[in-house]
């Protein structure tokens, strides 16, 4: 399931340079998540030899820290696209036709929810409530957030990115 | 108020004094109540605790208000005036829901499963009288782990319990075992589904001890030892364990702590077994031998502690976690291994027996056995059944257990000391090498020979004990359950420690509670009277130590020459692996 790739030895040592910096500050009981969030900032992902990076890092058995990756749907095991398309499907965007934006992000695209493309650029997934209901409905592309979206808007979005323009790359 | 005030409640109408802080579970338990668990498990003195509250069987109905409640009674605790119904109709149907709703994801194959007849969940059902169930979904469909030798795993008879996992994070601090994914998709397994086999599993059983369906179970191999048995060219030999003795009754119906060790003998003779051997024989090999190691290592500087080395899952946790202290175990082979090693050799040139045609079998109360059997740089055993198995395959032989005579071990390598017969409980390797390592420095006579201070089952405390040899005094420790283990480890690994031998067995108790015992449903009653019967066996013997045992004596005379002798080396001494977590 999970691609197996040898990380590049710059990513481990960023997330341990990020540990490090979180030990300097503390004790790290408790740190596992936010240092799951760096890590799969840094990756993209989390796959398993990170996961295993980690757990050796806090000491703990790997099997813990897998429990927690595989608990909340944040972190992925699989690559993403460069680009994660989030679409939110909280109520208030929902009443507002947040299924048909999610729609035409498909179709643009041409994958489903979950699904990243093949050339590795774009992942689309459904969220639950991000609570900015009074920008409903609202899309998501990695940190980026896009308001009072229409499905008119959906194929400026994307070609935005597709232009490699904007993002945190 | 102090913490053993009373407090009154009505469980079922019958008044009950109650210790503050008590569940309505355990309260119950006190009253003479049953109400069915499963998630929660609770040896006190162990300190072992798992209480999810999420398997929601012990609901009960808590009276009051407008209509009263359903709580889980193992998370609801006792207060003054409480009172609950367990049997209400409401209560019932409840908890037979709660069944059925497991059952829709369950197999039904219980008649084949290992489990069958053994199986809590199928107690429970059958308790509540489910005769149906009327809801259909999805079903999981998880792949069965069959990798290791020891413990086979079938996520799909998970209940979701966490039995398993609390046993393997908090009481053995091993961490093999998760849950994983949410909802639906949940499953308890290893770090990325990896092989048990490839993982820091130690094989201790205990996940498979508490389990309480068929999810994790020992692996078996009665159906090989019928083929052996069965093959007119094979000459099968068995050895049984210290603490069989101790526990095979309560298969047939004898209460705990009933010593069937002649009964014992006796079915295996009548299963056919060619020689009928004594772990405990080899046990006290192990005590001459280790006693020796540990004399040469106080005398001549070598690492210290010494920490025995019988304990196969206690093993493996140090080469996995302190693959830097390998130094410290004893390089003894375990009892069993050196049983083993000797019957292919020793034994076969006494009877005249090609050692090829051996079959050496073992009958152990443990799971991680059955792996040791399987290292690579050992291997002299055969294969390994259970003390369950063993039950197995005399119920199948149609033997009347309870109505058997009393056998005896075979002459050669039957006999044992009482200090080789203590070996199952924890405490027992450690008491019974002192017992040598005294007499053989001081040539003197030790005059207790009871090390009360080693003995006992009380959890988080680590024993510990003082001996004074010529003026030296010698500080020794016991710890079971291998979070113990590792308390002692990391104090040794910041040079704090002081001692200079170590007794280390990783299941709770010792042996007596090993994951190939008798389901002892986790009560340390049952647990407590199979340790007695160990201690009496020694207490009754005139051989007690095991220096002394002729047997062991002959053995060095024959065969061996000199305990520690490069001979003894050879065949009665091992290696150990650097392993990584």
């Amino acid at each position: 399931m999970t691609e197996n790739t040898c990380q590049d030895h710059g990513q481990l040592k960023e997330i341990d340079d990020f540990i490090d910096q979180l030990e300097k500050q503390g004790s790290l009981d408790g740190k596992l998540i936010a240092i799951l969030h760096k890590a799969q900032e840094i990756v993209g992902y989390l796959p398993d030899e990170v996961q295993t990076h980690i757990a050796r890092r806090l000491a703990m058995p790997p099997a813990r820290v897998n429990g927690v990756v595989t608990f909340y749907s944040y972190f992925s095991t699989v690559p993403r696209g460069k680009y994660v398309v989030n679409i939110c499907m909280g109520t208030a965007c929902f009443v507002l036709g947040a299924d048909k934006i999610l729609e035409e992000f498909s179709k643009q695209l041409g994958i489903q929810a979950g699904q990243t493309t093949t050339d590795h650029m774009f992942t689309l997934n459904a969220l639950r409530c991000v609570g900015a209901c009074g920008l409903a409905p609202l899309a998501l592309v990695n940190d980026k957030l896009y308001g009072k979206i229409t499905i008119d808007d959906v194929k400026g979005i994307i070609q935005e990115y597709r232009e490699g323009g904007v993002g945190n790359e | 108020m102090s913490d053993n005030a009373t407090v009154n409640i009505k469980i079922n109408d019958i008044p009950v004094a109650a210790k503050k802080g008590d569940s309505v579970l355990d309260a119950a338990k006190q009253a003479g109540i049953h109400i069915p668990a499963l998630c929660y498990l609770n040896m006190h003195d162990l300190e072992v605790l798992n209480r999810p509250a999420s398997c929601r069987i012990c609901v009960v109905e808590q009276v009051g208000g407008r209509k009263g409640k359903l709580v889980p009674a193992c998370a609801t605790f006792v207060f003054e005036g409480m009172e609950v119904r367990t049997n209400s109709k409401r209560a019932l149907h409840a908890r037979r829901t709660v069944v059925e709703l497991m059952l829709s994801d369950h197999p039904t194959d219980c008649l084949t499963c290992a489990k069958n007849l053994d199986c809590q969940l199928q107690t429970f059902a059958a308790e509540l009288g489910v005769r149906e169930i009327p809801y259909e979904g999805e079903k999981t469909n998880f792949e069965q782990d069959l990798s290791s030798h020891s413990i086979l795993r079938d996520p799909n008879k998970c209940i979701l319990c966490r039995r398993c996992e609390a046993v393997c994070n908090e009481v053995q601090s091993v961490g093999a075992l998760s849950a994983v994914n949410r909802g639906f998709h949940t499953t308890v397994t290893t770090a990325f589904d990896t092989p048990l086999i490839d993982t820091q599993c130690t094989f201790c059983g205990q996940c498979a001890a508490v389990c309480p369906t068929g999810a994790i179970v020992g692996a078996a191999y009665t159906k090989e030892v019928w083929n052996a048995l069965n093959d007119p060219d094979k000459y099968v030999i068995v050895q049984t364990a210290p603490a069989i003795r101790a526990a095979l009754g309560e298969l047939f119906g004898l209460p705990a702590g009933t010593d069937v060790t002649g009964k014992m003998v006796e079915a295996l003779r009548r299963l056919g077994f060619d020689q009928v051997l004594s772990t405990n024989f080899t046990a006290d090999v192990t005590v001459v031998e280790e006693g020796a190691e540990l004399i040469h290592r106080v005398k001549h500087g070598g690492a210290l502690p010494m920490v025995t080395s019988c304990c196969p899952a206690w093993i493996k946790f140090v080469e996995h976690h302190y693959p830097d202290l390998l130094d410290l175990p004893s390089s003894c082979k375990s009892p069993q291994e050196m049983l083993g090693a000797l019957a292919k050799t020793y034994l076969a040139e006494k009877l005249g027996i090609d050692p090829s045609k051996i079959v050496s079998v073992s009958v152990m109360p443990c799971l991680a056995k059955k792996y040791e059997a399987n290292r690579e740089e050992l291997g002299d055993v055969d294969y390994v059944i259970s003390t369950r198995e063993l039950g197995r395959m005399i119920k199948e032989a149609g033997i009347s257990f309870n109505d058997l005579p009393d056998g005896e071990f075979d002459s050669f390598m039957g006999t044992s000391s009482g200090a080789g017969d203590i070996f199952g409980t924890t405490g027992g390797v450690l008491e019974a090498v002192l017992r040598t390592f005294y007499e053989k420095l001081t040539n003197k006579p030790l005059e207790k020979l009871e090390f009360e201070a080693l003995r006992g089952i009380e959890g988080t405390v680590i024993k510990e004990a003082e001996i004074e040899v010529d003026g030296t005094k010698l500080k020794v420790a016991v710890a079971h359950e291998l979070r113990n283990a590792r308390k002692l480890l990391d104090d040794i690994r910041a040079g704090k420690s002081e001692y200079h031998a170590i007794e280390i067995m990783a299941c709770p108790g010792g042996c007596i509670a090993g994951g190939g015992q008798p389901n002892h449903n986790s009560s340390e009653e049952i647990l407590k009277k199979r340790r007695e019967v160990l201690y009496s066996v020694d207490k009754n013997k005139s051989l007690r130590r095991a220096h002394d045992n002729p047997e062991v004596k002959k053995l060095y005379e024959e065969f061996l020459g000199e305990p520690h002798s490069k001979k003894a080396h050879d065949l009665l001494h091992t290696e150990y692996v650097k392993r990584s977590v």
